[in-house]
C-alpha cells in the first residue's frame, strides 16, 4: 500500500490522501468491528431466523396446500367410482327383478290357461255325452212317432187299422232307406 | 477546480476514548456505518413485521435478498456452507448498503477506504484458515497439493498455491476499495468540468451539457458498480469458504 500516488507525494505536507491516512485507521476499525457485529448479532439472531421462518411457512402452506387438494381429489374420485357402481349394481338388480317377476307371471298364466282349457275340454265332453244321449232319446221317440203317424195315416187312407207288425216293418225300412 | 479527493477525508465529530495511544473518535464514516447498519436491521425488522404469506412490496425485497444471497452460497459451497449464512449475509448487505448511500451527493462511501475493505476481507480470510484448520486440521494444508503433479515440480506448484492464498485478502480487498475509489473520484472530475464550463459564459454553459451527461451515464454505471462489487465480495467470499469447507479440491 506504499506505492507513491500523486497524492501521497505529498505525504510530508499536511494533505495525505484520506484512504491511505493511518492517523484515521484506529477509529474506522474500532466502529467497523462495533457496527459489523451489531449487524452480524441482529442478522444471525433476528433478521435472518425470522425471513427463513416466513419462506419456510409459505412454502409449507402451499406444500400442504396441494397435498390437500389431492386428497381432496381422490376422494371425489373414489365417490364417483363408488357411486358409479352403486348404480350398475342397481340397474343389474332391478334387470334381475324384472326378469323375474316376467317369468313368474308367464308361469302364473300358463298354469291359468291350462286350467281353464282342461275345465273346458271336461265341460266340452260333458256337453257331446249330453248331446248324444239326448240325440238318442230323440231318435227312439222318432221311431214312435213315425209308427203311430204310418198307423193313422194308413187308417185314415183304408179305413182298416194296418197290423202293428206290417207297420212296424214298414217304418223300420223306411228308416233305414 | 474542486479537489476529487475530499470526498475521502475523514471528519471527526466528537472524541471517543483512546486506546493504545490512538485516538478513537466518532467519525463522519463511523456516522454512516452506524446508518448502514441501523437502516438494514430496521428495514429487514419492520418489513417482516407482518411475517404475511403473501409478501408486500418490503417484504418482497427483504426476502429477495435473503435468497438471494442464501442461492449464492448454495451454488457455490452446497448445503454445509449454510453454517456461514448470517456472516455472509451480512456482509453483502453491509457493501451493498454502504455502496449504495455512497452515490448519495454529499455522503461518505465507507467502502472507499481500504482499512475497511481490508478488514472484511481479513475477517472472511481468518475464517476460512481457523474453521478449516479447526474442522479438518492438517487435512485443511492439502488445498495447497494439488492431485496429480510430477513430484519435481510439486514444490514450485505448492509455492505458488500458498503465494496465491495469501494474496487472497489483498486481491479481495483491494478490488472493493479501488473500485469504490476511482468510481468517485471519475464521478467528482466529470461534475467539476460542469461548473468549470459553466465559468465559461454562454458557449461553455452550452457545453457543459456533455459533461452532465456523462456524470448522468456514470452514475447508472456506478449503481451497477455499487451492487456488482458487493456481490463479487460475497461470491469471492463464497469461494473462499468453501475451501475451508471441502479443502480435499
Amino acid at each position: 500500500m506504499a506505492t507513491p500516488t500523486a497524492h501521497t507525494e505529498q505525504a510530508s505536507g499536511p494533505k495525505v490522501f484520506p484512504p491511505f491516512n493511518s492517523e484515521t485507521f484506529a477509529s474506522q476499525l474500532f466502529w467497523l468491528a462495533i457496527c459489523f457485529i451489531f449487524l452480524f448479532v441482529m442478522m444471525s439472531k433476528f433478521a435472518l431466523p425470522r425471513i427463513g421462518a416466513i419462506i419456510d411457512n409459505r412454502q409449507k402452506r402451499i406444500a400442504d396446500d396441494l397435498a390437500a387438494a389431492a386428497t381432496a381429489k381422490a376422494a371425489s374420485d373414489a365417490a364417483v367410482a363408488a357411486y358409479e357402481q352403486a348404480l350398475a349394481e342397481a340397474r343389474s338388480r332391478a334387470q334381475a327383478i324384472a326378469n323375474e317377476t316376467r317369468d313368474k307371471q308367464a308361469a302364473e298364466s300358463q298354469a291359468a290357461r291350462h286350467r281353464i282349457e282342461d275345465d273346458l275340454g271336461a265341460k266340452l265332453a260333458a256337453a257331446e255325452k249330453t248331446i248324444a244321449a239326448t240325440k238318442q232319446a230323440a231318435m227312439a221317440n222318432v221311431r214312435g212317432i213315425a209308427v203311430d203317424a204310418t198307423k193313422a195315416i194308413v187308417e185314415k187312407l183304408i179305413g182298416v187299422a194296418p197290423a202293428d207288425a206290417a207297420v212296424d216293418a214298414a217304418v223300420s225300412e223306411a228308416l233305414k232307406g | 477546480m474542486a479537489d476529487p479527493v475530499h470526498q475521502f477525508e475523514i471528519v471527526k465529530l466528537f472524541p471517543v476514548t483512546k486506546i493504545g495511544g490512538q485516538e478513537i473518535a466518532f467519525t463522519n464514516s463511523a456516522a454512516f456505518m452506524v446508518f448502514a447498519v441501523v437502516g438494514i436491521t430496521a428495514f429487514l425488522l419492520m418489513s417482516t413485521a407482518r411475517r404475511a404469506v403473501v409478501p408486500g412490496r418490503m417484504q418482497s425485497l427483504a426476502e429477495l435478498s435473503y435468497e438471494f444471497v442464501a442461492s449464492t452460497i448454495g451454488s457455490t459451497t452446497g448445503k454445509e456452507g449454510m453454517r456461514f449464512f448470517p456472516f455472509v449475509f451480512s456482509l453483502f448487505m453491509f457493501i451493498l448498503v454502504a455502496n449504495l448511500v455512497g452515490l448519495v451527493p454529499y455522503t461518505f462511501t465507507v467502502t472507499s477506504h481500504i482499512i475497511i475493505t481490508i478488514a472484511l476481507a481479513m475477517s472472511v480470510f481468518l475464517t476460512v484458515v481457523v474453521y478449516g484448520v479447526w474442522k479438518h486440521g492438517l487435512h485443511f494444508f492439502g488445498l495447497f497439493v494439488p492431485k496429480g503433479i510430477p513430484i519435481f515440480i510439486l514444490p514450485l506448484i505448492v509455492f505458488i498455491e500458498v503465494l496465491s492464498f495469501i494474496s487472497r485478502p489483498i486481491s479481495h480487498s483491494v478490488r472493493l476499495f479501488a473500485n469504490m475509489l476511482a468510481g468517485h473520484i471519475t464521478l467528482k472530475v466529470f461534475a467539476s468540468f460542469i461548473t468549470l464550463l459553466g465559468g465559461l459564459g454562454a458557449v461553455g454553459i452550452a457545453s457543459a451539457v456533455l459533461p452532465l451527461a456523462m456524470v448522468i451515464g456514470l452514475t447508472a454505471l456506478e449503481l451497477l458498480v455499487a451492487f456488482l462489487q458487493a456481490y463479487v465480495f460475497t461470491i469471492l467470499t463464497c469461494i473462499y469458504l468453501n475451501d475451508a469447507l471441502h479443502p480435499g479440491h
